[in-house]
């Protein structure tokens, strides 16, 4: 059995937690900078949320989760909602772009703002896309002999892993606003795409406890389907939350505010 | 903040609740249908264990409907509160109306779930082991007559809203 698994080395171990404390250590550097040039110091809870998500991703990929994960399906799905939803989710609402771009000089700050405003952009970040490489993707892992490939080929496992994360990564950001979003979509279509991603995450969930996928056992796709049924929800529900709340104070009636916001609007 | 309220309430008190006639029904409406979607999971699949989170006899039809209404409802409780706080800072909000969408929600939700998804879909029964007729019947008629108590409280505040006018006027 064990013979099938890659078994984690010092090299692959190190090979993850250096772009980790390189993020971190860019992160800070950047909020630092940004503090030095806007007098308006960098929010505290930004930079916590960024660790908290470098945490999460990095409890995914190396560590007690990320070891067992290779034989116990159970906690291959604790690593596959740590770093698909949870990470990605915490890595958002740090802002990073809005750091960057704040602590970047002006000129170069200027052409990545065109890069960002650029179509493939666009698309990158358009929620429709983002769900179906999300979900589809994760459709593809789970009822293919794909992640029996995985756990045996480590270049697989190493892209199915960055993929995962990407294209939750990308997925929040497409339908949560925390950060700099050139390329924006309404509401309705943002909640209509959450609801089928939901949906989908869910169907997937059990369509795993009910047909485990090649070489996972009854036991461990029954609880694995289950955790990810309902820790696919409370991770949604966040998500959820924020965009109904962006919604309620993008929504607020202009009649009741002040004064001067009155005039200020109305003087266009 | 003093002047904005005099601008938002005016002269017609009412005025505002009627421009959100339709917020307050559908807002009402997706409140009851997360709160049954809610009380279904809390209650029946966690507390009693009586409903399976899969049944060997779902059909893929079945997976697929009780996913989009797991998510929906999912959506649907968070989005109602935020739309009635946003009722409520609009000083809209209609109690009566929204009550009226609260068991129409609830109402069609438990019908749906009780007539489409347990019965055509075979999603999962009530309860197992057990004759399963009365709780059938328990279930559906319950969930039948949340819809009428929603209709006969929206049909009576479609009276209420003219009465309403003519008292502005």
């Amino acid at each position: 059995m064990h013979d099938n698994h890659i078994s984690p080395d010092v090299n692959s171990l190190s090979i993850i937690f250096v772009p980790m404390v390189l993020a971190l250590i860019a992160y800070i550097f950047a909020a630092y900078v940004s503090t030095l040039r806007f007098k308006k110091p960098w929010p505290v809870h930004r930079t916590m949320f960024w660790i908290l998500g470098l945490l999460s991703a990095s409890a995914a990929v190396m560590g007690p989760v990320a070891e067992r994960a290779h034989t116990d399906f159970t906690l291959h799905m604790v690593g596959h909602l740590l770093l698909g939803m949870l990470a990605p989710l915490l890595l958002a609402l740090a802002a990073p772009m809005t750091l960057v771009l704040r602590s970047l000089p002006v000129q170069h700050a200027r052409k990545l703002t065109r890069f960002l405003k650029s179509a493939p952009v666009g698309i990158l970040t358009n929620p429709i896309f983002t769900m179906v490489l999300n979900v589809g993707g994760m459709w593809i892992i789970y009822t293919t002999d794909l992640y029996i490939g995985m756990q045996q080929d480590l270049i697989l496992h190493v892209l199915i892993h960055l993929h995962v994360f990407l294209a939750g990564y990308l997925f929040t950001i497409s339908v949560i606003y925390i950060d700099t979003t050139p390329h924006r979509t309404s509401f309705v279509i943002r909640s209509v795409v959450m609801i089928i991603a939901l949906a989908a995450h869910g169907m997937l969930a059990k369509y795993i406890y009910a047909y485990p996928p090649n070489g996972v056992t009854i036991t461990q796709a029954e609880r694995a389907g289950m955790l990810m049924y309902y820790g696919g929800d409370a991770i949604e529900l966040i998500l959820i939350f924020i965009l109904c709340f962006q919604w309620y104070k993008s929504s607020r009636p202009r009649l009741i505010l002040k004064n001067n916001e009155t005039s200020a609007r109305n003087s266009y | 903040m003093a002047d904005g309220r005099d601008l938002s309430q005016g002269q017609e008190g009412y005025a505002d609740r009627h421009l959100f006639r339709g917020r307050n029904l559908w807002g009402g409406f997706l409140f009851g249908l997360g709160l049954v979607a809610f009380i279904d999971e809390t209650v029946f699949h966690q507390l009693l264990h009586w409903h399976h989170f899969y049944d060997k006899s779902t059909t893929d039809i079945g997976l697929v409907s009780d996913g989009l209404f797991h998510a929906l409802s999912w959506f649907a409780t968070i989005g109602s509160s935020f739309m009635l706080a946003d009722l409520h800072r609009r000083h809209a909000f209609w109690l009566k109306r929204w009550v009226g969408g609260v068991f129409l929600g609830a109402g069609s939700f438990q019908l749906y779930d009780g007539v489409v998804q347990h019965k055509l879909m075979k999603l999962h029964q009530i309860r197992y082991n057990v004759d399963i007729t009365p709780y059938d019947a328990v279930w559906n008629i319950t969930a039948f007559a949340m819809i009428v108590v929603g209709f006969v409280l929206l049909v009576r505040n479609s009276f209420g809203q003219q009465e309403g006018k003519r008292n502005a006027r």
